[in-house]
């Protein structure tokens, strides 16, 4: 094997910077659902109303901050666990699929914003 | 030689797969998707709060039937499972490896997330 | 040990469209698997075809799938994974067939290549002897992994090779991350471009069904895992 003018295979480099998103966002989702499982238990155990719950979330800036982050994070980490499935199981790869993942993405990305806000600051 | 029959491979079954590590991917993949498919609707039922607290109020109360509140302990393992699975790959993938703590490391991440569920499911 | 003198024993047979044949053999004691192969060819039906060399676990040459595992024939013995009287023995998964236990081990190899699995010198001989210091930790992560020897048992235990028919796999990897340690070796950049990606290292979602079934216990899953980290440090430095 010659060590020959190497570049990365196709889709390599970007393959590399999908699994850096997958992993980087996995570890935002550690520290962010284990404060979410947190807050749920929590907030069955004392048995929060609606109006309680909107209370506590609309009590400090950090809800909204952390929350915020927490939906990004989500929007990265879903939809390419996904990607990695739909490719493996489902057989489906190529841009059409990468089109619509990137779609889905930004559907939580929206949503879970906008829900984050109703949540928070409405 | 040319071989006159279907060159195709051979394929594994179900025996090859049997064992906890495997079963550990497993439950990443289906807690996975099931977390991913349940998203949109989480957060549609969250934005109920735009219409003001008795409109999540509303919607809460929905959930407080007894289907729903077990389907909440289950998307609360999957949740926790997922996270638990994760963190062990985290530690696989970035902090190297020890052969001995493997088997460890998985039943530690099925603890961790049966906790979380059994913790909820109590509390709701 | 069984109680039962035959053993009925599940070969296939065939190409890929094949199916199982059945023979009965004496059961004796100690028998490996490569033992009763060898006796169905030699005493029932010579046209079986199958591999071995050594027999005494030295080459992997005879590694064929035992009861659903990649095993070496040579080195099972019967009575540790069959509790009844019977045994199913079937050619590697994921290679093509070439016929009855047979398989095609190119692909295996080729991918070796594809993964930048060979050394590149930086010294003539008309330098002096490379110093490689054994404790240091590429050193040691070098020695964990270099011992394979292409069996392809590993290669067949992988279950991303069904879903991915161009993943590399893991020998081919293994080897790759023995090579990237390796200090002597000059070729580092671009044997990582290789293994980047989709149908490299990023793949592996660490089933470790490999490293289960290793007959020489070394552990791909993690040498993966080195691959993983080295890729990804790369494409951040923009080296990738």
């Amino acid at each position: 094997m010659t060590a020959a003018a190497g570049t990365a295979l196709p889709f390599s480099r970007s393959a590399t910077w999908l699994w850096i998103a997958h992993r980087g966002s996995a570890v935002v989702l550690a520290f962010g659902v284990v404060v979410h499982l947190a807050t749920m238990i929590y907030a069955v155990h004392h048995g929060l109303t609606a109006t309680a719950m909107l209370q506590r979330a609309h009590a400090t800036l950090a809800w909204p901050l952390f929350y915020g982050v927490f939906v990004v994070a989500v929007a990265v980490h879903g939809p390419l666990g996904l990607r990695t499935v739909l490719a493996e199981w489902g057989r489906l790869r190529g841009p059409f699929v990468d089109v619509g993942l990137a779609a889905f993405a930004l559907l939580l990305l929206v949503s879970g914003l906008r829900a984050v806000y109703a949540i928070t600051l409405a | 030689m040319t071989p006159a029959t279907s060159t195709l491979p051979f394929r594994n079954d179900a025996r090859s797969r049997d064992h906890p590590a495997y079963w550990a991917f497993v439950v990443m993949r289906l807690s996975g998707l099931a977390l991913v498919a349940f998203l949109p609707v989480h957060f549609w039922a969250l934005s109920h709060a735009l219409g003001g607290a008795e409109s999540l109020e509303g919607f809460l109360a929905w959930t407080r039937q007894p289907w729903v509140k077990a389907g909440e302990t289950a998307l609360v393992l999957a949740l926790a499972a997922h996270l638990a699975g994760g963190v062990r790959l985290l530690f696989v993938e970035f902090r190297g490896w020890r052969a001995d703590s493997q088997k460890t490391m998985l039943a530690v991440a099925a603890g961790v997330a049966i906790a979380f569920a059994v913790l909820f499911a109590l509390n709701n | 040990m069984s109680a039962s003198t035959t053993l009925r024993v599940r070969i296939w047979r065939g190409g890929a469209d094949g199916a199982f044949h059945e023979y009965e053999v004496e059961r004796r004691p100690s028998q490996t698997v490569l033992d009763v192969v060898t006796q169905v060819q030699r005493r029932i039906d010579p046209t079986l075809a199958y591999r071995y060399a050594c027999r005494v676990g030295m080459c992997g040459s005879c590694a064929m799938t035992v009861d659903g595992k990649a095993r070496w024939t040579c080195r099972t013995h019967v009575d540790a994974v069959s509790t009844s009287d019977r045994l199913e023995i079937a050619p590697l998964a994921h290679l093509p067939i070439v016929r009855d236990l047979v398989v095609d081990m190119a692909p295996f190899f080729d991918k070796w290549a594809r993964a930048g699995g060979s050394f590149v010198p930086t010294r003539t001989r008309k330098d002096d002897f490379a110093r490689v210091e054994p404790s240091t930790r590429q050193r040691r992560a070098v020695d964990a992994a270099i011992e394979c020897i292409g069996c392809g048992v590993c290669y067949a235990s992988c279950d991303v090779i069904e879903w991915r028919p161009e993943y590399l796999g893991p020998a081919a990897l293994n080897r790759a991350w023995t090579l990237h340690n390796d200090v002597r070796d000059g070729a580092k950049a671009e044997r990582l471009r290789k293994i980047a990606g989709s149908d490299g290292c990023n793949a592996c979602h660490t089933h470790e069904s490999c490293t289960l079934r290793c007959p020489k216990h070394l552990a791909p899953t993690a040498s993966i895992a080195g691959l993983k980290r080295a890729t990804a440090l790369a494409a951040l430095k923009g080296r990738l």
